[in-house]
């Protein structure tokens, strides 16, 4: 691998950019892997990455139906923050967002991270009690966090809505400032290289359709490209999870729902932070672009169909423009969904299965963009000892006959 | 979408609430094992194809109702009353779990 570097970049301007090597390998798939990872997407890759560079185990194949990061990897809005709400959840957040303030040097990838600062908004007086109560819960597990007031937050973002006659009047809301926005392509090709590099084969084009389970032990996959043999099989397929598992005969608690976002055409800098409001289901932020990236709650019916109903598009902008009313003059220039993968407690699953050899990271939901480093670490790490990582202990798939739920989609509400 | 309420005909999606996956049959609670009583509480089926599901028309009569939809396409293949029995319908996508 050609390390980038100011120094790479002169050189090849001097070639007029013609020699630049590729990013990773097109190899072609073998029939038989130490380790299978289905699924191409930020979870896919960071598992096979950490596999190879703590586990030293570099017999891998990450298997992808499409392209790299074509699925929710490529398609969120990017946020990352680690204010949740329960000491599982944020123990696990904040590593990742500390595994993301390294990860540019670590994979010698810009991952343009800007930590811009997230802010939520309380639209009444009761949602600004829970804040307090919710911000207060980050600090003591020593995550930041900040109760801002209603003038701090009228002058970090004057696009508000702050008017008297405002149909959702701020009261106030909470800050971390660590949290902000990273570019998601980066993120997936950034892995992608630095596993590629490490011996992965990464295949595209390869859609696994089923899997071969003999004694309780995964024996192998079905491929479109043909049957490859391994005994270690991870699954990291979002909206698919359902689906895949079932090829192992393994049920799941994951019901598939399409969330949305868009952009606006772009404009000059005007919003340095991410602002959320969880009551009105709108969140936005301002890209390298100037777009204005908007999103919001997912649709609410099951769905496989990438794309969003006009019902939830409406919803959402109808708040966004509520909220900042120059929106209303702006076009919108491309809106489009993913499906996402959620649990009952809005929490993840990333644990063992009762299938040996079958290991699954699963229930990211909404939000699991931001657990990309956390996520392919803690699961690579389980596939490796064939036992959970200390840190995703809780997020267990037996949590749920145990009545143990990390029930985050009560105690943070919508979570991106 | 435009969804065929049984008492009140096609409306349009947004005043429906989607409840999710209908016909759950609830396992007896004194003899049923934990993971069983975990599999009722939170497993649902999740089809790529055809789904069985409840919906609510909340800004309209009030009333549950079922649908059977494809959750690829969105196709609304029928709309029956709650107590009516799973209609036998033909899967577009094969019927993958
Ligand atoms: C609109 C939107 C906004 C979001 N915003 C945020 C946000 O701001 N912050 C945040 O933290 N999270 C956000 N998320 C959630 C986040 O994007 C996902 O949780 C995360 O990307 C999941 O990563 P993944 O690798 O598990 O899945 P994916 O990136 O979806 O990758 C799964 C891959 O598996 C492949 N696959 C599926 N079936 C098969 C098969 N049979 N064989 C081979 N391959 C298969 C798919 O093609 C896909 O590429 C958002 C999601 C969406 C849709
Ligand atoms: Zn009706």
């Amino acid at each position: 691998m050609e390390r980038y570097s100011a120094f790479a970049l002169l050189k090849n301007a001097l070639g007029g950019h013609r020699h630049w090597p590729q990013a990773w390998r097109s190899p072609e798939l073998k029939r038989q892997y130490d380790v299978v990872i289905i699924g191409g997407g930020g979870h896919g890759l960071a598992t096979a990455y950490y596999l190879a560079k703590v586990h030293g185990i570099s017999n891998i194949a990450v298997l992808e139906k499409g392209w790299l990061g074509g699925g929710n990897t490529g398609r969120n809005t990017a946020v990352s923050r680690s204010n949740y709400f329960y000491p599982e959840s944020t123990r696990f957040y904040e590593y990742s967002l500390k595994g993301y303030e390294s990860l540019g040097r670590e994979l010698n990838f810009n991952i343009m991270l800007s930590q811009i600062g997230i802010i939520n908004l309380a639209c009444s007086r009761h949602e600004l009690e829970i804040f307090r109560r919710w911000a207060t819960a980050i600090q003591v597990q020593g995550v930041d966090s900040e109760v801002l007031g209603r003038e701090q937050i009228a002058t970090m973002v004057p696009m508000l809505n702050m008017s008297a006659s405002a149909r959702y009047p701020v009261h106030g809301g909470f800050i971390q400032r660590r949290g902000g926005i990273s570019r998601h392509d980066a993120v997936a090709w950034g892995y992608a290289r630095a596993a590629s590099s490490l011996g992965v084969d990464i295949i595209q084009n390869c859609e696994v359709t089923g899997i071969e389970v003999s004694d309780g032990c995964v024996r192998g996959v079905k491929t479109s490209r043909g049957s490859v043999r391994t005994d270690k099989l991870g699954m990291a397929v979002a909206g698919h999870s359902t689906v895949v598992a079932a090829m192992a005969g393994v049920k799941l608690p994951i019901v598939s729902q399409t969330l949305q976002a868009m952009v606006s055409e772009p404009v000059k800098p005007c919003l340095d932070h991410v602002v959320m409001s969880p009551m009105v289901h709108c969140y936005i932020s301002q890209s390298d672009r100037g777009e204005i990236v908007i999103g919001g709650g997912a649709d609410t019916h099951p769905s496989y169909g990438q794309r969003g109903s006009l019902q939830s598009t409406e919803a959402v902008l109808n708040a966004a423009v509520e909220l900042y009313p120059m929106l209303s003059r702006m076009k919108l220039m491309r809106q489009w969904g993913g499906i996402v993968d959620i649990a009952p407690d809005a929490s993840p699953i990333v644990s063992k299965t009762p299938v040996t050899g079958f290991y699954i990271s699963t229930g990211w939901g909404t939000g699991g963009y931001k657990a990309i480093p956390a996520g392919g670490e803690t699961l690579a790490h389980t596939i490796a000892h064939d036992a959970p990582h200390p840190l995703v202990e809780p997020f267990s798939l037996d949590r749920f006959a145990r009545g143990r739920l990390i029930d985050e989609g009560a105690a943070a509400g919508v979570a991106h | 979408m435009r969804i065929e309420c049984p008492w009140c005909g096609s409306r349009s999606e947004d005043e429906f609430v989607c409840g999710g996956q209908s016909h759950i049959a609830r396992p007896e609670p004194a003899t049923a094992s934990d993971a069983e009583w975990a599999a009722y509480l939170y497993q649902r089926d999740n089809p790529k194809g055809l789904h069985h599901e409840r919906w609510l028309h909340r800004f309209g009569c009030g009333q549950w109702f079922n649908v059977a939809r494809d959750t690829v396409s969105h196709n609304i293949l029928a709309s029956y009353p709650m107590t009516a029995p799973k209609p036998e319908l033909p899967d577009a996508n094969g019927g993958e779990a």
